[in-house]
């Protein structure tokens, strides 16, 4: 039978169709339209099922990839999706927004030669075949063990972490600061790339296992993580806050009207459905010719939500070149599809007024690439006398995010790295604080969906240790 | 969901509602606010914790009708219910014993300045409070200022109660004749708090104000809310609301202000449109 299938196996991946660029650019609905079930066991059929499958070290959960490939070849979708979900809560999510050509295809063994399998389409594929059989399946739980967590902040984190100890028996109440739970999921990644159904169902999930989801709750203003611990009777508290403090340039010019954090744009338009106002009551800025400026997933987002808006130029300005955007390639692909014109080597140096208090253009520079700098990459450097002008009237500063202090400056006991993040064991997310783990984006700085789940599950599993030993290491922390 | 447990209607455009947030009432203290979202659909706006009572478990907001969403939350009644309220938010305002302080709230800010001067008050300062409006109609809450006042000073722009002249006249005179005052606290318009700030920097007494910048997650997650205060960018929502008035540039505030001008009139219409068909 083996054999079989070696002559059959397509040598080139099945390609996912999606919506014509031209149409997609002006719609806010998903671009890819997902495999047919057919499409879809072809695609696994090109899968060797290595016994040493190299594809599931680059997973950072270690998904059992050729597993759930060979139960999609069977046609066994939903087992194969239950599979997936061993390891990973959210194939539904992961499938469409990790990095996948430098996590698990990067390292599959046929992308040597030729094209890896597309493991991130046939995740994707069985989730939502999954969703759309209504079966999704609520995982038998431990019995109740009475023992009562806190978990701060709904992302992805806070999501696998209150997933797994409700699994285990224990009581989980999710707090979450926004009026609705998902994290960046929710408020970031737009509905084209990730529709919020999808997010929705995911948060329904984890209902289903008993899990209560506080929304409107801001922790370290309404409640304090002490209060949590004595007043509100928990036993222990995750902190998942993500890092959500947009940066900003610091030319210029960046407070005039029409510049935007990519957070406060995304927001507007993701969270607040500012895309459908006045339906929706808040308002965003639908710019004519809309500067964004930085390379990365959160840049190509602002970027194809500001031609969404309706914007005729969309210049995407970033200042090192496009083999060091940070970006996923789908993402940059998908923009440049669809129309957004790319300025690299390019830095804007102060945003121009029109005398009414709006931004009527950006200032910018040439930059060339100079000698490496500590990292290994070659620095950019400016190239005088190369300013120009580009006549804007929205501005997306999207050049990444910090800790946001509202909530962890202001912990007693709690140790925090220089820039604001919070100091936790890698493998076990314990703090320096007894009682309190944190996971995702607040230790690690910005990262990635996969990182943070990830996270969040490690420390679910040392939160369960620690409830029955109440054993707390922090040799670890001690100044060396 | 929060039910309204009380509504006051204060005057033809401000309206007061006691909300049922009995978590936010325990936490809340002098200059913080809330945010709420009155449906699905609504946005997300912030509103100063006017007062609340802990015994009840409410807190209570009063508001000028000024575009769409706070025209939609005053046809809300008793018993009605608001989708999402979230608070407190801010940092409260610095309470201490200074000795003699001037609480001054124009217009709608009459409502905000007041837990202040009570809390000062209970501190043991000597409060002198002004509150102005431009017409009679638009005074309330004189009685309860007078009660967390030693002195209460009511003017009117058109005289038509009170005295007439806007805030700073007689913040100027009592700043002139008195040179004991340790603090101004003001509150309402940018344009009032601008003033006032220029009357007080001539008497060199330090002064607080409470900004009003837009907002959307009020968390400190968006940047919507920046100011620039002594040179520096600041977010209202999580390094204020209040900053010292003579470091805060109100040029940026106000313009930042008018941002969404044609959008705010777009969405009223339409608003007024579709309450008309159904
Ligand atoms: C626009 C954008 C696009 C991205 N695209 C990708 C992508 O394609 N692929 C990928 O892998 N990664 C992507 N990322 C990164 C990824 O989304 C994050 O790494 C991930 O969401 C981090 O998860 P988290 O659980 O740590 O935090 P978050 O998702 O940031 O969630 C934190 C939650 O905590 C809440 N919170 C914060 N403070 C408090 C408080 N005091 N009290 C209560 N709640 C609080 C917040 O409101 C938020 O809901 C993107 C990020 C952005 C912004
Ligand atoms: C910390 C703080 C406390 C406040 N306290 C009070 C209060 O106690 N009583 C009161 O009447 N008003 C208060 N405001 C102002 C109030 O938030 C606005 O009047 C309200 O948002 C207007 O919404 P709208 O849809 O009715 O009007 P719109 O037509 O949308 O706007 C009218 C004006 O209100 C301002 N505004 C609009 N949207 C927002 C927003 N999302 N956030 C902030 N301002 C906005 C703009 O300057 C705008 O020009 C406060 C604002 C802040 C920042
Ligand atoms: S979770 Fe992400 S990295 Fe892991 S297998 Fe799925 S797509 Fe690949
Ligand atoms: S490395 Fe590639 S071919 Fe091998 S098991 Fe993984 S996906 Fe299949
Ligand atoms: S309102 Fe978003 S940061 Fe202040």
């Amino acid at each position: 039978m083996g054999e079989r299938q070696e002559t059959e196996r397509p040598k080139k991946r099945i390609p996912m169709r999606e919506q014509p660029p031209g149409e997609r650019a002006r719609n806010f609905m998903e671009v890819p339209y997902g495999y047919t079930a057919e499409e879809a066991v072809e695609e696994a059929s090109r899968c060797l099922q290595c016994l040493k499958p190299m594809c599931r070290l680059g997973c950072p959960v270690l998904v059992d990839i050729p597993a759930f490939i060979k139960l999609i070849r069977e046609g066994r979708f939903i087992e194969a999706a239950w599979k997936i979900k061993e390891d990973n809560a959210l194939p539904a999510v992961c499938g469409r927004v990790c990095p996948q050509e430098i996590q698990c295809e990067s390292l599959c063994i046929l992308g040597k030669k030729g094209e890896p399998v597309a493991i991130g389409n046939l995740e994707r594929f069985v989730a939502d075949f999954e969703r759309d059989a209504g079966e999704i399946r609520v995982p038998e739980k431990l019995p109740t063990t009475g023992r009562r967590i806190a978990v701060i902040g709904s992302g992805p984190a806070g999501l696998a972490c209150a997933a797994d100890l409700a699994k285990l028996g224990h009581h989980v109440t999710i707090f979450e600061a926004l009026h609705k739970p998902g994290g960046v999921l929710i408020y970031g990644i737009p509905e084209f790339r990730l529709p919020k159904i999808i997010v929705e169902r995911e948060v329904d999930y984890i209902k289903k296992l008993g899990v209560d989801v506080m929304v409107n709750t801001v922790i370290g203003k309404l409640y304090t993580i002490d209060e949590l611990l004595t007043e509100g009777r928990y036993d222990a508290c995750f902190i998942a806050t993500g890092a959500g403090l947009p940066l900003f340039l610091g030319i210029p010019g960046e407070n005039l009207n029409g510049i935007y954090s990519a957070n406060e744009f995304l927001t507007r338009a993701n969270l607040m459905k500012s895309y459908l106002f006045p339906e929706y009551d808040t308002p965003v800025k639908r710019g004519r010719s809309v500067a964004v400026i930085g390379g990365g997933n959160v840049a190509m987002d602002a970027a194809r939500v500001a031609l969404r808006l309706g914007a005729e130029k969309v210049h995407l300005i970033y200042r090192r070149s496009e083999a060091e955007m940070p970006a996923r390639r789908a993402e940059i692909h998908h923009a440049r599809e669809e129309g957004v014109e790319f300025n690299t080597l390019t830095n804007p140096v102060r945003f121009l007024d029109d005398g009414k208090g709006n931004v009527s253009g950006v200032e910018c520079i040439r930059m060339e690439l100079g000698e490496p700098d500590e990292s290994g990459r070659r620095k950019p450097v400016p190239v005088k006398g190369s300013e120009f002008t580009i006549p804007i009237d929205v501005a997306i500063p999207a050049l990444g995010t910090r800790s946001n202090p509202l909530l962890v400056s202001n912990v007693p006991g709690l140790g925090l790295t220089k820039k604001g993040y919070i100091v936790a064991d890698e493998e076990t997310g314990m703090t320096t604080k007894k009682g309190v783990f944190a996971g995702g984006d607040i230790v690690t700085g910005s990262a990635t969906v996969i990182l943070a789940l990830g996270a969040g599950r490690k420390s679910a599993q040392a939160i369960d240790d620690y409830l029955k030993w109440k054993f707390w290491d922090t040799r670890k922390f001690a100044p060396s | 969901m929060y039910r309204i447990a009380r509504k006051d209607i204060l005057s033809e455009a401000v309206v007061s509602f006691e909300i049922e947030a009995r978590e936010i009432a325990n936490k809340a203290r002098a200059g913080q606010f809330f945010v709420l979202r009155i449906d699905e659909r609504g946005e997300r706006i912030p509103l100063t914790i006017a007062d609340f009572d802990r015994d009840r478990g409410t807190i209570t907001t009063v508001f000028q009708k000024v575009g769409k969403t706070t025209h939609h939350l005053a046809t809300l009644g008793e018993g009605d219910s608001i989708s999402d309220v979230v608070g407190p938010l801010g940092t409260p305002t610095h309470i201490d014993r200074f000795g003699n302080v001037i609480c001054v709230g124009g217009g709608v800010g009459i409502a905000p300045i007041f837990p202040i001067a009570r809390a000062l008050k209970h501190a043991g300062n000597t409060v002198i409070s002004i509150i102005g409006a431009r017409m009679r109609e638009l005074i309330f809450w004189e009685e309860k200022m007078r009660s967390v006042s030693d002195k209460l000073i009511v003017t009117t722009d058109d005289g038509s109660y009170g005295r007439k002249a806007v805030v700073t006249v007689p913040l100027d005179e009592l700043l002139t004749n008195n040179e004991d005052i340790q603090r101004v606290y003001a509150i309402g318009p940018a344009i009032m708090m601008k003033f006032v700030c220029i009357t007080t920097q001539k008497h060199r007494v330090k002064t607080i104000v409470s900004l009003n910048s837009i907002m959307v997650d009020a968390t400190g997650m968006c940047g919507a809310c920046r100011v620039e205060v002594g040179g520096e960018t600041k977010f209202a929502c999580v390094d204020g609301p209040e900053f010292d008035g003579h470091a805060v540039d109100f040029d940026v505030l106000m313009a930042r202000q008018r941002m969404y001008l044609s959008e705010e009139k777009e969405a009223l219409e339409h608003y007024r449109k579709k309450k008309e068909v159904s």
